[in-house]
């Protein structure tokens, strides 16, 4: 079976003229032949241009109660209906949209940031530097998340600047044990004693030669990051932590939630919009890591 | 073959065995009209480049071919004048271990890591006979005492991960063995075990054969081994058999351009080297992709004596002496 | 070009293990490579071969400084490479570079055969820009691939064709010595040829020193100038090729040769041979005695009881044996 690879692939090699792209363009054209990387990326447009642009078509107040509560979907003029105060739905979904995502990405971002250079750090190094980052890093896992970031809110004020950055900072756990592992594992293969051999620097080994080969499962974890970044800000909100003057869709959940056996539409409608955030990211997600992979780079 | 003598009956024989594997690159014939023959206690060798189909012509016979995507397209095989093709998976597994022994290329991967390798042997001979555990257990250790490992009642209770790469090997012997199988199938016994012990290994499968009468199937890509433990040799490039014959007759007069270049582009070790050193014989560029053959011979790109009916029909096996068969179109156009 | 550039290696050891873990307590020490010196001289082959585990790998990697030295000292003309420190020995390794056994694991997936014959000419800033391009592609026409091929990544390329890429990008920084570890043994023998002639060549071409470590005695045999013996860490026997493989005098040495089996033996050989049993003792609980005697032949008491030193008689043929 492994043997079919390079057979194939050494008679291409050997016979067919070689195109040579920009591998930039190559990359690109590779995550267009995704298709559902594709749709991934026209969903997250789409909801990109609902959240940011929707609100000039609709400059409704989110917070301002313009009809009876509970008003249903497609009733009364009120296209996602009216909430438990009253409040036009439509508008708290593009409203607070901006916030959830934005929420979601830097926070996704912030732990991505934290747990690639930990893992990163740890695996490379091994020895005494491994054992004090992973202790650390139990730490962190350990902690009560919720607990934690509830503190932190509470210690710096419930602003954007602080849920975010409370969400990011217990979250990076996982990414850390991914990346370190992938770190001990690659590190022993000879391309990397090779490159080494070829007088590269740690700082080189760690961030272009690793690195890049080990990002395939970090990405799946980034992936789900933004998707439990948008869930735990509805946490946060719900218990009243994130800055109220702040619409936000998981705000719209939380709000909204001791009436959901009556209005169910006033959950369901923000779950969905997070539901399809996270699948968008993901495909898009899965797209890239297709892209950077050379050996489906096939002409 | 009409004229053979009843005695002369081979044990296993295959013919005209055709294999389709479904590729994204399209269809490869990955064995093209393979034809084997081997008798009752003799060790038929089988060499060729990594990818021309050695494991899977082992795999046919074993009824073991991944399918999909592989498939036996037609031919047949029989052993003991018994057609294995038409056998259903019961019956196949039947015969597999009780009939026909297998030893896998990579021993590790074969050997289950969670029990014990006694534990393991036991089953195998329960799996294919009636035997209490006891008895199973203690066939375990008399075939483990019989390939020469030390203490067997010690390491018949020691994990896969416990012996040497070796032991490993010689354990997976042991469970080919423990049904008293009349065919043993050896595909690449000693990659990856030292020269001394791989010695060990081929002393271990000639001992058998010698006192069991097993017939053995041993693939390799060593001419070395097969020059010192085989009595007939086919040579495989590309799916096809293209040169076949006894040991004597195809390593001191190959026929066909491909064996002849396996045999010279290899450094022998000489016990007196010569002062100076020549310049190695190469067969210059590569295995073609099986998916795209051409219509002619599947060497010909590589093959320095071709000339222009290479490259348009594909030669067959032709017999050139009592017991031995080329399949090149030079070797015909001489007889003709 | 000054005129030294033989390797010396003296008396290398490198242990594994025996440092403390925080928690898990001491561990075991491996004597992988235990006390070691040859000398290669500049433009030679030498060779080492040896039971799996003996240390040939460990040996390699030492003196391309990819693992800790615990003692002893390598020396590459005037350079001693054992005792450069961070900034120096990334700047010398221009003069020493390694290929290995693996076609597969041995190139970076995610980087083109150009990018990774480039590597080591980037990172040591040899040449403009321009200048390495041109360099790149001339090794490529050296090592016998075409240079359009520098856009292909790996995986596009079959083993052999691989290794020649590995030996482009060992060839890049043009260095006095050349690692080889296991190259040709990943390979069907027909690509194999090609690869040693290619090796051969170059090596007349641009002088090259090779430390060729291989299984494969016929290999070896053919492309070696002085071979060494190892087992269990150590050097068991050493000599030039000729009189290595016409006059072994190493029970180990001469059980090795004769298990490999050749076309020109027969059936009937095999009986002759002797036979080794069981498999050589590990690596930690070394015994004070010949490494080889549980399983030689020839043991007497003594060899339970003393170490053999390695002897060089007149001819420097070195033997490590109570009855060389
Ligand atoms: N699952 C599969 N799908 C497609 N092709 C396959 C598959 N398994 C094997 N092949 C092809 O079948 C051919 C024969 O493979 P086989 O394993 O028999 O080779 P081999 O001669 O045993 O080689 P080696 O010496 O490397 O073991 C190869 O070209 C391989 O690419
Ligand atoms: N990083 C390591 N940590 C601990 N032990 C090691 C390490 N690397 C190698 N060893 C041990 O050192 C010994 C020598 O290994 P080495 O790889 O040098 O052998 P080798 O002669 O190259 O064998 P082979 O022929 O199998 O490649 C072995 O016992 C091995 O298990
Ligand atoms: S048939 Fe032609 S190409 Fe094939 S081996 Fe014979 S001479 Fe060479
Ligand atoms: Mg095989
Ligand atoms: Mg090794």
């Amino acid at each position: 079976m492994a043997n079919s690879t390079p057979n194939h692939s050494a008679s291409d090699a050997a016979s067919d003229e070689i195109k040579v792209s920009h591998p930039f363009a190559e990359m690109v054209s590779m995550f267009f032949r995704n298709y559902a990387a594709v749709a991934g990326l026209l969903l997250l447009i789409a909801i990109i241009l609902f959240v940011f642009v929707g609100p000039y078509f609709h400059p409704t107040d989110p917070f301002e109660m313009v009809w009876a509560p509970f008003s249903k979907p497609m009733e009364e003029g009120f296209v996602l209906g009216t909430d438990y105060l009253g409040r036009d739905l439509l508008a708290a979904m593009m409203v607070g949209g901006q916030v959830s995502m934005a929420i979601g990405l830097s926070a996704a971002l912030i732990s991505l940031f934290i747990g690639v250079t930990v893992g990163a750090f740890a695996g490379y190094y091994g020895g005494f530097i491994e054992e004090a980052l992973m202790r650390f890093t139990e730490f962190f896992q350990v902690l009560p998340t919720l607990l934690f970031s509830m503190v932190i809110v509470a210690l710096f004020g419930a602003s954007l600047l602080t849920v975010t950055l409370a969400i990011g900072v217990v979250s990076w756990t996982a990414v850390a044990r991914v990346t370190r592992s992938e770190f001990l594992r690659i590190r022993e293969l000879e391309y990397v004693a090779a490159a080494r051999s070829g007088s590269a620097s740690d700082w080189y080994l760690i961030f272009k030669v690793i690195l890049p080969n080990a990002l395939p499962p970090i990405i799946v974890q980034a992936n789900l990051m933004v998707g439990s970044a948008i869930l735990f800000e509805a946490a946060l909100s719900f218990l009243g932590l994130s800055d109220p003057n702040v619409m936000s869709w998981g705000q719209v959940i939380g709000s909204n939630r001791p009436y959901i056996l009556d209005s169910g539409f006033t959950v369901a409608i923000p779950g969905f919009a997070i539901f399809l955030t996270v699948l968008a990211i993901s495909l898009i997600g899965d797209g890239l890591n297709d892209a950077l992979n050379p050996k489906l780079r096939q002409r | 073959m009409s004229s053979a003598i009843a005695n002369d009956v081979p044990l296993l024989s295959v013919k005209d065995l055709v294999v389709d594997f479904k590729t994204r690159a399209g269809n490869a014939r990955v064995l093209d009209h393979v034809s084997l023959d081997i008798k009752a206690g003799k060790i038929l060798g089988i060499v060729g480049e990594s990818g021309c189909g050695k494991s899977m012509t082992a795999l046919s016979i074993m009824g073991l071919v991944p399918n999909p995507p592989g498939k036996i397209t037609s031919g047949s095989i029989s052993l003991n004048g018994r057609e294995l093709t038409d056998l259903s998976e019961e019956q196949l597994c039947d015969v597999r271990g009780s009939e026909i022994g297998m030893i896998f290329q990579e021993p590790m991967t074969s050997l289950n890591p969670v029990f014990t390798v006694g534990e393991q042997i036991a089953e195998s001979v329960r799996l294919h006979e009636k035997a209490s555990k006891q008895a199973a257990m203690a066939r375990a250790v008399d075939m483990l005492k019989a390939v020469d490992i030390p203490e067997p009642e010690i390491r018949a209770r020691a994990y896969p991960h416990q012996l040497s790469g070796g032991m490993r090997q010689r354990v997976m012997i042991a469970m080919a063995l423990a049904c008293r199988p009349t065919l043993l199938i050896a595909d690449e016994p000693t990659t990856a075990l030292d020269a001394t012990v791989q010695a060990q290994i081929f002393d271990l499968l000639q001992d058998l054969q010698r006192d069991t009468g097993t017939a053995i199937v041993l693939i390799t890509h060593d001419m070395g081994a097969i020059a010192e433990l085989a009595d007939d040799v086919a040579v495989m490039y590309a799916g096809r058999i293209i040169e076949t014959g006894s040991v004597s007759n195809v390593l001191s007069q190959p026929q066909h351009p491909y064996t002849q270049g396996l045999i010279t582009c290899v450094p022998h070790l000489v016990p007196d080297p010569p002062i100076e050193r020549e310049v190695l014989r190469e067969i210059p560029g590569m295995v073609p992709a099986l998916t795209n053959l051409g219509a002619g011979c599947a060497f010909e790109p590589r093959c320095e004596k071709a000339f222009a009916r290479c490259k348009a029909e594909k030669p067959a096996l032709l017999q050139i002496s009592e017991s031995q068969f080329g399949a090149c179109w030079v070797l015909e156009e001489e007889s003709a | 070009m000054s005129a030294n550039k033989d390797l010396v290696v003296k008396d290398l050891k490198v242990h594994f293990g025996g440092g403390k873990k925080l928690l898990s307590g001491r561990k075991p020490t491996v004597h992988a490579v235990d006390g070691v010196s040859f000398t290669i001289p500049a433009g030679k082959t030498f060779g080492v071969v040896g039971e799996s585990g003996s240390g040939k790998t460990t040996t390699a990697l030492a003196i391309m400084r990819l693992v800790d030295i615990t003692d002893g000292s390598v020396t590459l003309g005037d350079t001693q490479i054992s005792a450069l420190k961070k900034d120096e020995l990334r700047a010398a390794r221009s003069r020493f570079q390694i290929i290995f056994q693996d076609p597969f694991s041995s190139l970076d997936p995610r980087k083109r055969a150009g990018e990774i014959v480039r590597q080591p000419l980037d990172l040591m800033s040899i040449g403009t820009p321009s200048e390495r391009a041109a360099a790149v592609s001339e090794l490529f026409e050296q090592v016998g691939l075409r240079p359009e091929q520098q856009h292909l990544f790996p995986h596009q390329f079959s083993g052999g064709q691989r290794q020649r890429i590995g030996l482009a990008r060992a060839l890049s920084t043009r260095p006095d010595l050349i690692v080889c570890d296991e190259p040709v043994s990943a390979l069907d023998v027909a690509i194999q040829a090609q690869i040693l002639n290619l090796m051969s060549t170059l090596q007349k071409e641009l002088g090259l020193t090779y430390l060729f470590i291989s299984h494969d005695l016929g290999v070896v045999q053919h492309i070696c100038d002085e071979i060494a013996v190892m087992y269990l860490g150590q050097i068991v026997e050493q000599a030039d090729r000729v009189t290595l493989f016409k006059n072994p005098k190493h029970p180990y040495t001469k059980a090795l040769l004769e298990a490999v089996p050749t076309v020109h033996g027969n059936k009937r050989d095999r009986s002759q041979r002797t036979r080794l049993h069981g498999d050589p003792p590990s690596p930690i609980n070394l015994p004070k005695a010949c490494r080889f005697a549980s399983r030689c032949p020839r043991a007497e008491s003594r060899c339970h009881n003393d170490i053999p030193p390695l002897e060089e008689n007149d001819a420097g043929h070195k033997v490590a044996c109570f009855f060389a």
